[in-house]
């Protein structure tokens, strides 16, 4: 009666559905993945995640989880190997602090910088441009927000790499190596990463997308 | 600085956010130094500590700064492992409180703020808001309570109870100050009696700001954003 197995509600282009494949790819969990249409969600959705109606949501062994960083956390709770947070409980505190700071603060500025023209423009670049300064100063030196290899706010800050594609789509310039070279640095590692790589949206699908949703908005240089 | 595991706590009397903190260090006996911020003129201290935000609460522990209280939380649980728990241990019990209170946290603070801060329609729109999420978290919540109403022996709050608490558990003294019902016990009774019986417990009570100081300030918030 009860089911089994792994189910992943995402879809192609989510940042935060992409963080779950990432997570559960890491630790080599076998899952099943259904991809949603938002304009008309399943009944299975609805009925998993009827409070928010939205995707992510993780079903493992018919119990769903819902929110990116509360799977993530789950994830890693429930198969300890690969670990995604850090052991160090004062480690761990810093990468949920800079994941709620990508999420409360990057996310909606990086929506904001698609739909806004001009002057108004001009100001939200400069405040993305400051929030990643800051990310780099938690960055520093290392390979990865995890240290030699990714975890769990390299995982949250995927949401660059949607940046940089729209920045490429749309012909702004947000992110780049002189600005910001050791987020440059750290995105190109991420990028060439085994497992991290096929969990992004496929390149030219995903330039369209922001071509056709966003291109007329955005006033030319 | 940095003494060895000297916990200071950076806060502001009237903040639900730094009462969670308070009840959270008192549950697990954990001592610790309290520093009053006035917000309009924060110190050093607090700018240090916080550069992103620079807003309370703040925990310094053996001189590493912790900031937001639901990180907070999940820190002084995973640091001092003796005593209660303050999340449970099973990760899908885990991964529910962790929801609940991530709902409570991103879906009452606009409406609440705008609700004391407006009049007539405003106000009222502010408020049904809130009504219908307090019936979205009471109808999924339910389940934590398969034994009735909720009860707590001891000091056994967990995380949820706390976020709970400190956002509506003095809902009689903002009722008072914005005479109005918050959490009525016709249209909420799981969150009614769930704040009740945690407003018995003497680590509760011992964390309430002064009831008239209390109030005068929700009314000073009021008053200053109607002129």
């Amino acid at each position: 009666m009860a089911e089994e197995g792994v189910k992943l509600f995402g879809t192609w282009a989510s940042p935060f559905s992409r963080r779950i494949e990432v997570a559960l790819k890491l630790k080599g969990v076998e899952y099943e993945y259904i991809e949603e249409n938002l304009t008309n969600k399943s009944p299975a959705l609805l009925n998993y995640n009827p409070v928010h109606k939205q995707i992510p949501v993780l079903v493992h062994n018919g119990k769903p989880v819902a929110e990116s960083f509360v799977i993530m956390e789950y994830i890693d709770e429930t198969w300890k190997h690969n670990p995604i947070l850090p052991a160090d409980p004062y480690e761990r505190a810093m990468a949920r602090f800079w994941a709620k700071y990508i999420d409360e603060k990057f996310w909606p500025a990086a929506k904001k910088v698609l739909v806004t023209k001009g002057e108004e423009q001009k100001g939200v670049i400069d405040e993305i441009q400051q929030q990643m300064k800051n990310l780099e100063g938690e960055l520093k030196e290392k390979k990865f927000f995890g240290g030699e290899s990714f975890g769990f706010l390299d995982i949250a800050a995927n949401i660059i790499i949607w940046l940089v594609v729209a920045q490429e789509a749309l012909g702004m310039e947000i992110l780049n190596e002189e600005k910001l070279p050791i987020l440059h640095g750290w995105l190109q590692r991420l990028l060439n990463d085994a497992v991290f790589k096929e969990c992004v949206p496929p390149k030219e699908r995903h330039l369209d997308f922001f071509k056709v949703k966003f291109g007329s908005s955005i006033a030319s240089k | 600085m940095g003494e060895e595991n000297k916990v200071t706590l950076y806060g502001m009397w009237a903040s639900p956010f730094v009462r969670r903190v308070k009840i959270a260090l008192k549950i697990k006996g954990i001592p610790y130094e309290y520093v009053e911020e006035d917000l309009r003129n924060k110190s050093q201290f607090l700018l240090q500590y916080n550069p992103v935000h620079k807003k309370v609460p703040v925990l310094v522990h053996n001189g590493n700064p912790i900031a937001e209280s639901l990180i907070i939380l999940e820190y002084i649980n995973e640091t001092w492992k003796h005593g209660r728990k303050i999340l449970p241990e099973d990760p899908f019990e885990r991964a529910k409180v962790r929801f609940w209170a991530d709902f409570l946290q991103q879906q009452f603070l606009d409406s609440l703020c705008s609700a004391t801060k407006s009049r007539e329609e405003a106000h009222e729109k502010a408020m049904k808001d809130v009504f219908k999420k307090l019936t979205v978290f009471e109808e999924g919540t339910e389940g934590f309570f398969p034994n009735g109403s909720p009860h707590f022996e001891g000091e056994n709050l967990g995380f949820l109870d706390i976020v709970l608490c400190s956002l509506f558990g003095s809902h009689k003294v903002g009722e008072e100050a914005l005479t109005m019902k918050i959490i009525d016990p016709e249209r909420h009774p799981l969150v009614h009696s769930w704040v009740t019986a945690m407003n018995e417990l003497p680590v509760v009570k011992e964390t309430l700001p002064p009831r008239d100081k209390m109030v005068a300030f929700i009314q000073s918030l009021r008053g200053n954003s109607l002129d």
